[in-house]
């Protein structure tokens, strides 16, 4: 973990809301592991005090790259932000998806919109290559299919409103291809909360194991201020752990989701 | 130059500290800033027992500060002693543990483990934390009962006692002079403010806890009062914190009467923030040719 003032190199829409931004941040990139996230503070806002949360999206030699949806006063600011313009990052952050052995399980991995930023890294570093469900609303959310693809995955895109790929839900589409009961098989997912349920349910359901990254409010990012737990699983009862830090990626099984309200 | 200042008989290399709750158990910060560097390291409230906390969200994001309503999650005694103890006694700064309890007897049970552990630069007893319904704020709300926890814990040990007050009290002389007589040798003033925020489009409160306590920049007028006037009202020194984000928001808290200051909010969004209050508190006195620190406190005019 470090603390660094990185430059942005450029920071361009991608579709709709959806910008990518790289920063040149050298301290950090090497230290990168699959679905581990940075905590950026974005200078320009003042009245807004805390870092961002987002994951790590792509990493080459020394920049770093961050797939993010403006959707609040951090991100629209951070969307008009030039190259050259500086932010503060803390990261690698977390505790991020292990990382599928050669000649282990086949992974699928699962995502819904900007979720599919946190896959990335997995799907690159992964020896074993799977299929890659992708979902959104419309065709917009669908975001960087073409890039899994290039590094030898099969993508399944989804979309509600059927403007893109097959229409319905993502999970829909795992649930069919679950169906088929092809041994070995293991699901990586991020995404919105009700995705990450209806993921956990299926994994339950076919008898696979999923790992989660989960979406969080967070304040410090580094496991102080208690704002991001979520209840676990332990022997026989659970505990609050931070998705910052024992998190953000978690074995499905072990979420207690029932506990949370 | 001297920077050091006394709590009671405990000595700090320089006044500037970091606000309990706001900094986990300072291990969770060595990748980033050297502890050593800092005033104390004040670690988050502990009771006897572990405790699970409040529902989420615990927290909000608001115009220049934070909502909070933890639950005072923890260990207990006996965690804290195994996991995060072991780090802490290797400082060669002072760690300063936050206790709290739901009665007076368990207060003075937290202060006597710890007494008996060695090492634990002091205690500060949080009577003050809004967001548990038994104990916390009745405590510092209350002069009476504040007064029996005070002397139980005076009993209870021989560490030095910081008692950290409640804003939310019409006026704060008598709490800061209660605590004074039942043996505190010190005041950490203020705790976060009773407050609240809701979410238009559900209608629903921001907080699953309904009510929070506010902290962060925009406290920092209230604290800067609350110091001042405790600072008339007794003669122990002051631990003065809220909204600190810089050395100029520490000075103020210096003239207004605090001996120390804590960050504390502000390590969630800048963690260099306590070495930058130091950095910036030397040059000052360097511009302003002062040769002690101790020479800037109440020296508001
Ligand atoms: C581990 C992790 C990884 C993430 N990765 C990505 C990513 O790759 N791409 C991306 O676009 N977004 C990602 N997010 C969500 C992103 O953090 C929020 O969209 C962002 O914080 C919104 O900030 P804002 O100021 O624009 O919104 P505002 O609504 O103005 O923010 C107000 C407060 O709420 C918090 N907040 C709002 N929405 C979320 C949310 N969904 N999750 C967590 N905190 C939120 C903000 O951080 C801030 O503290 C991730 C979140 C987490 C926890
Ligand atoms: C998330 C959070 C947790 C806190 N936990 C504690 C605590 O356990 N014990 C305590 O005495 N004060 C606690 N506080 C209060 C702080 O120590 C401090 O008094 C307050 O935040 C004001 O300072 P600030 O504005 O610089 O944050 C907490 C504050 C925050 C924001
Ligand atoms: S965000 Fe502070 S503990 Fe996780």
């Amino acid at each position: 973990m470090v603390e660094q003032t990185v430059q942005i190199v450029s920071n361009q829409r991608d579709t709709d809301l959806y910008f990518r931004l790289v920063v040149r941040a050298p301290q950090i990139a090497p230290l990168v592991q699959p679905g581990q996230f940075v905590h950026l503070r974005i200078l320009p806002l003042k009245h807004a005090l805390l870092r961002r949360p987002f994951s790590i999206f792509q990493v080459s030699g020394d920049t770093l790259s961050i797939l993010y949806k403006s959707v609040g006063q951090g991100t629209e600011v951070l969307s008009q932000m030039p190259p050259g313009d500086e932010l503060s990052m803390i990261g690698p952050l977390g505790h991020g998806f292990t990382v599928p052995a050669a000649g282990g399980e086949t992974p699928l991995l699962v995502a819904g919109g900007y979720g599919m930023a946190a896959l990335y890294l997995l799907a690159q570093r992964s020896p074993q290559k799977g299929i890659v469900f992708v979902g959104g609303r419309r065709r917009v959310d669908i975001l960087c299919e073409e890039e899994f693809r290039a590094l030898g995955w099969e993508v399944r895109a989804t979309t509600e409103d059927g403007s893109h790929g097959e229409k319905g839900l993502v999970t829909h589409a795992l649930q069919t291809e679950l169906g088929r009961r092809a041994p070995g098989r293991k699901l990586f997912a991020c995404g919105p909360t009700p995705m990450l349920k209806a993921v956990g349910q299926l994994a339950a359901e076919f008898n696979l194991p999923a790992e989660l990254s989960l979406d969080e409010h967070m304040a410090c990012g580094i496991g102080v201020c208690l704002t991001c737990v979520v209840p676990i699983q332990t022997g026989d009862g659970w505990e609050y752990q931070r998705t910052c830090t024992e998190g953000p990626v978690f074995d499905s099984r072990q979420v207690a989701w029932e506990e949370a309200k | 130059m001297n920077l050091s200042v006394k709590i009671g008989s405990l000595t700090l290399q320089n006044p500037v500290t970091v606000a309990s709750g706001t900094f986990g158990y300072g291990a969770e910060y060595a990748p980033l800033i050297d502890l050593n560097q800092l005033g104390a390291v004040v670690v988050k409230g502990i009771r006897l027992q572990p405790v699970r906390g409040n529902r989420t969200p615990r927290t909000f994001e608001v115009t220049s500060g934070l909502l909070n309503a933890i639950g005072l999650q923890g260990p207990g005694v006996d965690g804290f002693i195994r996991k995060y103890w072991p780090f802490l006694k290797e400082l060669k700064v002072p760690t300063i543990i936050n206790i709290w309890g739901t009665t007076v007897e368990e207060y003075a049970e937290v202060a006597r483990r710890f007494d008996t552990l060695g090492g634990v630069g002091a205690l500060e007893l949080n009577v003050s934390c809004p967001n548990i319904k038994e104990g916390g704020a009745q405590f510092g709300t209350d002069v009476k009962l504040l007064s029996q926890v005070v002397a139980a814990c005076r009993k209870a040990t021989q560490l030095p006692l910081i008692t950290k007050l409640s804003p939310n009290v019409v006026s704060i002389a008598p709490y800061a002079q209660a605590a004074e007589a039942a043996g505190s040798d010190a005041l950490s003033i203020m705790n976060s403010f009773p407050a609240m925020a809701i979410d238009i489009a559900t209608r629903r409160p921001r907080l699953a806890n309904v009510t929070g306590g506010l902290t962060g920049p925009c406290i920092k007028p209230i604290a800067i009062k609350l110091v001042w006037e405790a600072a008339k009202a007794v003669k122990i020194p002051i631990i003065g914190m809220g909204g600190i984000q810089n050395a100029a928001d520490a000075i103020e808290f210096l003239l207004a009467g605090a001996t120390a200051v804590a960050v504390g909010t502000a390590n969630f969004y800048e963690p260099q923030t306590a070495l930058q209050v130091i950095a910036g508190l030397r040059q000052f006195m360097q511009q302003q040719r002062l040769q002690d620190v101790r020479d800037l406190v109440g020296q508001c005019r």
